[in-house]
């Protein structure tokens, strides 16, 4: 006992008491479903990969967005993004542009000649794809990934399907579709051109184990319009098909086009482009109730193409020459359906084309057992599965939300399932976590950061060019754009759980691992939940 | 000079850490190297704003002294929680005072060093509001007026805390604590009464006086490391949020001192020699109900019939302080 004068204990640490023992809610690290990914009709996980491109490692951002989407270059491009329709951001400044960071990087990859992650060892299944449109491609690329050998079969000379002869090349530049094609053929996708499936039950027998149907919906409806001999009535597939060719389709300079979808702006875009002009948009509906997408409207009004709203078309080839139409106004009864007035209006037209939706061509399903069509459409389970065992469809055959995304979450989909059902099993669908919704979140922590807008090419330009129309980000405004993501419900590593604890019972575990809650101390007080801004923390009540 | 593009880092400086700034540029409490300088273990109630408020400063002391400092600690909720001997939670050389003379035993280690020729270390002084604007006022003003070479550190929870929650000079008008119920004709805290000890400091013309909230870390930092730039004495007056005595939920002890300064109710501002520097704008104008109904201790202003009256002499106080300080514009 040789202590000071008037000591008589040693001096001990805090750290004898176990504060953890007050507890009666515990902290638990979480991940969240942000809501882009929950929107994503591809099932990418956005947020995963603009946490990569924040900071600036575009290659591993690039990488994992082709684990779900082998195609960015072309998403980046024709996708109508419903992820930045569901971005969290919009309620503090306006969406994160995920699709032109997704753009950025599909662009920065052709540039790099970045190639795909080695696959899966091989496993000797070969598995048919019918259709080499975007579900077809992303069907056979997930099966590669996943080890077995995709065989592509198209009937068309070029590869892509709608993306070549759907999408006009002012949305999506043909080099944009090759390198990206290109990168699934070197990956081991084999693809045979101008060789058209038939008879799938035939194509079974022949040595394959599966077979994923994505032929598409190319056949154009029609609807009765009494015509002139001198007329051209043409159909928008045809003409959107005919760009593709040697020799682009007639229009003539004054050019109607029957319709209210995308097919029906991009017609007629294309129509202005080839010298009509005029081109105007017959719709029997109201611009709000249009099924094609407003910024699309936006750009054809920006071009100079009009659109008569609450119009159809009676009759064609009023005039000597051929040259008219007549068409009638319509009113919205009180249902919402547009009803005939009896008032008519003659419009000068030199063509006029239809764009009145499409359905799948199913010749090659005929005698396949077990396959059930409803209203055009293929009938599929969960996991794509058609009434036949084995064989698999998706893309616009399969569904009625007809996009490019939509294709290419139903072929990777497909694929999956194909994958358990090679093996003898079924796919169930991974659990999701639970949405990160606003207010989850705690958006003080977020800078004010407006968003980048794209460069749009010059009005004149978009008139008599087939150049494409948005531009690309930059890597600087790129990188701005990704860090102006919030990371919904997942961990950024912002330190705020570690610094904000007044029982310092928050390990940080070093760059990329996050961090863990050091129970021996913590209170449970929460206010490293309330703090976090991404909702990654859930405080649980403790069992005893 | 070229031109320099306006860099975003996501979450900018509001969080504490942010994994795109370089590590020069990153808080002290973000860094797993951190003094702790307040270790685990200590007593202090579910979210004290206090704890967090003493780790936050000392540790950013430590770091801009190299770990060379001395702390005198009044007594209050912080020498209470931290230290009940023989134990404690601190990881610095400490030494627990009077009630009431923190400020002088701090101008006696600064003496000390001084004569012992120790320039490379320095002094800490710190208390809670009662010790301060109280108790050890005499003994902070003759700190001040002497300029001894002390920076201190006042945690301002606003009233005595651990002994059962009495007011002190710092207590808010209309705030109900033990010693003024909420109850009569005038419930709570009387108006017209207490001080606001940072502008009695600006009127000492000391070399440096700033206020802070725990709920802004890089900021109370930054004034940690400029108050360690300067010698002679200093004051820094952290608003520190008390789940207990204010009755706030505990997880909201970090989102209370954010409304305090958003509604203008606290002032976050820097002065060097007399003369305001800096103030911390407001980001995101709130009325003052928002900070004030989540708070038990002006429960008696809502409910059935809220009293309109004090809210808006609360809200009048607030404007002041909007205009004086001028928290809407950043100088």
């Amino acid at each position: 006992m040789d202590k000071p004068f008037a000591i008589t204990l040693d001096p001990g640490s805090s750290l004898a008491n176990r504060t953890g023992s007050w507890r009666t809610l515990r902290p638990e690290y979480i991940d969240r479903l942000p809501p882009c990914n929950a929107a994503c009709p591809a099932g990418e996980n956005i947020q995963d990969w603009l946490f990569h491109a924040e900071s600036g490692k575009y290659e591993k951002a690039w990488r994992s967005l082709v684990e779900n989407n082998p195609m960015p270059a072309i998403m980046g491009r024709v996708c109508y993004h419903p992820c930045e329709g569901a971005c969290n951001r919009e309620q503090v400044d306006s969406a994160v542009g995920i699709n032109s960071v997704e753009r950025f990087l599909g662009d920065e990859a052709n540039k790099q000649g970045w190639q795909f992650s080695p696959p899966a060892a091989a496993t000797g299944r070969r598995v048919l794809v019918v259709g080499s449109g975007p579900a077809g491609l992303s069907a056979a690329y997930h099966l590669t990934r996943l080890g077995h050998q995709a065989v592509i079969h198209e009937a068309a000379p070029l590869a892509g399907g709608m993306l070549r002869f759907g999408i006009p090349k002012y949305r999506l530049p043909r080099e944009v579709l090759d390198a990206e094609i290109k990168r699934l053929t070197d990956f081991g996708v084999e693809i045979h051109l101008q060789s058209k499936v038939t008879d799938v039950r035939k194509a079974l027998a022949d040595g394959f184990d599966a077979v994923f149907l994505g032929v598409g919906a190319h056949i154009a409806k029609r609807a009765y319009i009494p015509a002139g001999d001198a007329c051209k009535v043409l159909d928008a597939v045809a003409v959107l098909r005919g760009m593709e060719g040697e020799s682009t389709p007639l229009l003539g300079r004054k050019v109607v086009v029957y319709g209210g979808g995308n097919t029906a702006l991009d017609v007629a875009r294309t129509a202005k482009r080839l010298g009509a002009e005029e081109a105007i948009i017959v719709y029997r509906r109201t611009r709000k109730q249009m099924p094609a997408h407003p910024f699309e409207v936006e750009e054809a009004l920006q071009e100079g193409i009009s659109i008569k709203w609450l119009t159809t078309i009676k009759e064609a080839g009023m005039s000597e020459d051929g040259g008219d139409i007549m068409v009638e106004k319509m009113a919205l009864d009180d249902k919402g359906f547009p009803q005939p007035t009896g008032e008519f209006e003659r419009i000068a037209a030199d063509s006029v084309v239809l764009a009145l939706g499409q359905d799948a061509d199913l010749s090659l399903l005929e005698n396949v057992p077990g396959l059930v069509v409803n209203k055009g459409l293929i009938e599929v389970d969960a996991g794509m599965m058609t009434g036949h065992p084995g064989v698999f469809a998706g893309g616009d055959m399969a569904g009625l939300e007809r996009t490019v995304t939509v294709a290419v979450g139903h072929g990777k989909l497909a694929a999956r399932a194909i994958d358990a059902w090679l093996s003898g099993e079924t796919w169930t669908p991974p659990p999701r976590h639970e949405l990160a919704t606003f207010e989850r979140m705690n958006p003080w922590y977020y800078s004010d950061a407006p968003k980048t807008v794209r460069p749009v090419l010059d009005i004149i330009r978009r008139q008599s060019t087939f150049d494409e129309v948005l531009g690309g980000l930059d890597e600087s405004n790129a990188l701005f754009e990704a860090r102006r993501c919030m990371s919904c419900g997942n961990c950024f590593e912002c330190d705020n759980c570690y610094g904000v604890c007044p029982d310092n019972a928050v390990i940080k575990l070093g760059p990329g691992k996050r961090f863990k809650f050091n129970l021996d101390y913590c209170k449970g007080c929460g206010i490293c939940a309330t703090e976090c801004p991404c909702g990654a923390i859930k405080m649980v009540p403790e069992e005893n | 000079m070229s031109f320099q593009p306006v860099k975003f880092y996501q979450t900018g400086t509001f969080t504490v850490g942010n994994r795109l700034l370089p590590p020069e540029e990153r808080s002290v409490q973000s860094s797993s190297k951190r003094f702790n300088s307040i270790n685990s273990g200590h007593r202090a109630c579910q979210g004290c704003g206090e704890a967090l408020g003493a780790r936050y400063a000392i540790d950013a002391a430590m770091e801009a002294t190299n770990g060379q400092l001395i702390a005198a600690n009044a007594t209050c909720c912080l020498e209470v929680f931290s230290t009940p001997y023989p134990e404690t939670s601190w990881q610095i050389p400490w030494i627990h005072s009077l009630f009431g003379n923190t400020a002088a035993v701090a101008t006696g280690i600064a003496a000390a060093l001084k004569v012992k020729g120790r320039h490379d270390v320095r002094v800490v002084a710190q208390g809670g509001d009662g010790g301060t604007t109280d108790i050890g006022f005499g003994c902070l003003s003759g700190m001040f007026e002497r300029n001894d070479d002390v920076l201190y550190i006042c945690y301002d929870n606003g009233g005595y805390m651990n002994t059962g929650v009495q007011r002190s000079s710092a207590t808010p008008a209309a705030a109900r604590t033990s010693t003024t119920p909420a109850v009569g004709p005038a419930p709570g805290n009387v108006f017209g009464q207490g001080k606001f000890l940072p502008a009695i400091a600006l009127a000492h013309d000391i070399p440096y006086v700033a206020t802070a909230t725990v709920a802004d870390l890089r900021d109370l930092e930054a004034k940690v490391r400029r108050a360690m730039e300067i010698r002679g004495a200093r004051y820094l007056h952290i608003l520190v949020p008390c789940p207990l005595g204010w009755g706030h939920a505990s997880h909201d002890t970090i989102k209370m001192a954010r409304l305090a300064k958003e509604t203008g109710i606290f002032p976050v501002f820097e002065a060097e020699h007399g003369e305001i520097k800096s103030v911390l704008a407001i980001r995101r104008p709130l009325p003052v109900e928002d900070y004030l109904k989540p708070q038990k201790r002006y429960a008696h202003l809502f409910g059935q019939q809220p009293k309109v009256g004090v809210i808006a002499q609360l809200q009048a106080q607030a404007d002041r302080n909007i205009r004086k300080y001028k928290l809407l514009e950043s100088l």
